[in-house]
């Protein structure tokens, strides 16, 4: 009986994984690609979620919605970029700098308010994915379709000339600006683009859930950075192809969001939560990091030995 | 080609730390010189270089590429006209990037990056090619990550990347320093065939005097952010070690640092 009713928390925590998915994918290009820690997405997210929100509310359409949810997301990543290469701030400076001022942007644009719904018997036929666990297969689906598409589209990019031009970016900036690329330009470029993915996360979240909180993007990053490292360890062995990586960072997401409610299923009080999610990041970047200085001591005193 | 006019970079002004790197330095090549430069450290050899690169800016004096000032012009703008190697076999390439992928980077060097697709099938063949010349096996490995080549290839495809789109000077900051002897021989036949085919003009910082002397047409020697010797030509072939020892026995003496130069 019980494993029927963790098996029935599945459908839930699989949708809540594409969502956050496809938030880390948003991350993957700022973490993994331009190397750079950007704390902006926690409140990026949050202002996809507002503006979709808010737009529903006055009865825009919800691709309508999403799209300026996106663009306002890039002006987020645009306002970190430009803090970090114009004004020479660091960039997790500079994030946290853009998420304070998007938590009074956030507030403004949801006209004050700390939560407003999207109630599901008002907005059920305007919404792209239904509240909760409501038609999970129909919300499954288009999520899954979103994944694809977004993924598809960044496999593009990153083959292009300009877009290989921000993966030189993050490898090596003193060589990239030898090879003549604005690695300033670039940076931002890249930094728009990733929180305007993220927004794009937020505006499904607020569907999601059926409202959108000032709160929700708290600790985004972390969840995000799960998703991320969790997938890389998995999928980092299997295959090269950036397409596949991005789809393993989703993977990733999924994972996190299964534990996460199997550890609520099993009892875990709910304030622990955020503990959990840190520590989780903080042992996947870590054990690599230690893994790799210890073998790499251990090593040195067996060449010692044997000399 | 290039000339530098009474150019000046001091480093930490006004603190206790203060350092002029480049005193005053006026140099000009010609076309399809070959320059080869000595000198102890912290000579200011490769704050010339990066001082032509524009790595940073200059506190005085004016950089000039065939005839252009580019004196304020940013580091990457300035790559239209400047390849360049590194000491370090690190720094001259995108490590977790394919071979073919940095070969495509530079590639463009210079030009807008568009949103095209990034490789295709006639820039392969011809990247194939140009790998083929570097007798390193290389032309089989488009598709190997940069950072799983040992030191000498990453720096003979830097070579590579930095010669391609024919620049009108070529900067080579001690690029065989970090390699062992046979490999340092085989990147600078490399060298010397690259500029040879390419009529390429180019500077070349050394800690080897013997590399000094037998390659490039001329060689200048520099200490304390000054060129203290400068020939070529004729005079240059007959240059032996022992007349470079001298001149840096001079130097030494007159200077209140032990400048200890490595010698080879």
């Amino acid at each position: 009986m019980d494993i029927l009713n963790w098996l029935g928390t599945l459908p839930g925590a699989i949708g809540q994984g594409f969502v956050w998915g496809i938030m880390a994918i948003g991350l993957y290009i700022t973490f993994k690609i331009l190397d750079v820690a950007d704390l902006t997405v926690d409140g990026s997210i949050t202002t996809g979620a507002a503006v979709c929100t808010i737009l529903l509310t006055n009865g825009v359409n919800v691709g309508i919605a999403m799209f300026v949810a996106f663009i306002a997301g890039v002006l987020a990543g645009l306002v970190t970029g430009l803090l970090h290469t114009l004004f020479g701030i660091p960039a997790i400076l500079a994030g946290i700098l853009t998420q304070l001022m998007l938590w009074s942007a956030n507030l403004i644009i949801m006209s004050g308010r700390a939560n407003v719904a999207l109630s599901r018997f008002q907005y059920s036929d305007k919404v792209l994915i239904a509240t909760g666990t409501s038609q999970i297969g129909k919300t499954l689906i288009i999520l899954f379709g979103i994944i694809l598409a977004v993924s598809a589209i960044l496999y593009w990019f990153f083959g292009t000339e300009f877009g290989m031009s921000l993966r030189s970016t993050g490898n090596n900036r003193s060589m990239s600006r030898a090879q003549g690329i604005n690695t300033a330009f670039t940076t931002v470029f890249g930094l728009a683009l990733s929180n305007g993915i993220v927004a794009l996360a937020g505006s499904l979240l607020a569907q999601q859930q059926g409202a959108a909180d000032i709160n929700m993007g708290k600790g985004a990053i972390v969840i995000g950075l799960a998703a991320v490292v969790v997938g890389e360890a998995i999928f980092s062995h299997i295959s090269t192809n950036f397409f596949v990586r991005l789809l393993g960072v989703v993977v990733g997401a999924v994972i996190y969001w299964i534990v996460f409610q199997t550890v609520i299923f099993l009892g875990l009080p709910s304030e622990y939560l955020k503990l959990l999610s840190a520590l989780v990041v903080a042992i996947f970047l870590g054990v690599p990091y230690l893994k790799k200085t210890f073998f790499a001591k251990k090593k040195k005193k067996e060449v010692a030995k044997n000399a | 080609m290039l000339e530098l006019k009474n150019i000046t970079k001091i480093f930490n002004a006004g603190t206790v730390n203060e350092k002029v790197a480049l005193n005053n330095l006026s140099l000009t090549l010609n076309d399809g010189d070959f320059v080869t430069v000595i000198g102890g450290n912290g000579a200011g050899k490769s704050t010339m270089l990066n001082a032509v690169a524009g790595v940073f800016p200059l506190d005085a004096g004016q950089v000039l590429i065939d005839g252009v000032d580019v004196t304020k012009l940013p580091e990457y703008k300035r790559a239209k006209y400047i390849g360049r190697v590194f000491q370090d076999p690190m720094m001259g390439t995108a490590a977790d990037m394919w071979v073919e992928e940095n070969l495509s980077i530079a590639d463009r060097r210079g030009k807008r990056r568009r949103m095209t697709w990034g490789i295709t099938k006639k820039d392969r063949a011809r990247y194939k090619e140009l790998l083929a010349q570097l007798d390193l096996g290389l032309e089989n490995r488009l598709t190997s990550k940069m950072g799983l080549l040992s030191g000498g290839q990453r720096q003979a495809v830097t070579l590579l990347m930095a010669t391609m789109e024919n620049p009108k000077l070529l900067l080579l900051d001690e690029h065989t320093a970090a390699l062992d002897p046979a490999t340092a021989a085989k990147v600078l036949m490399l060298t010397d065939k690259l500029v040879t085919e390419n009529h390429l003009t180019a500077i070349m910082i050394t800690h080897n005097m013997k590399d000094a002397i037998r390659h490039g047409n001329r060689l200048i020697m520099m200490n304390q952010g000054e060129i203290i010797y400068d020939v070529s030509g004729e005079e240059k072939m007959k240059l032996t070690k022992a007349d470079l020892m001298a001149k840096f026995a001079e130097i030494a003496g007159q200077s209140q640092e032990s400048d200890r130069m490595v010698l080879s």
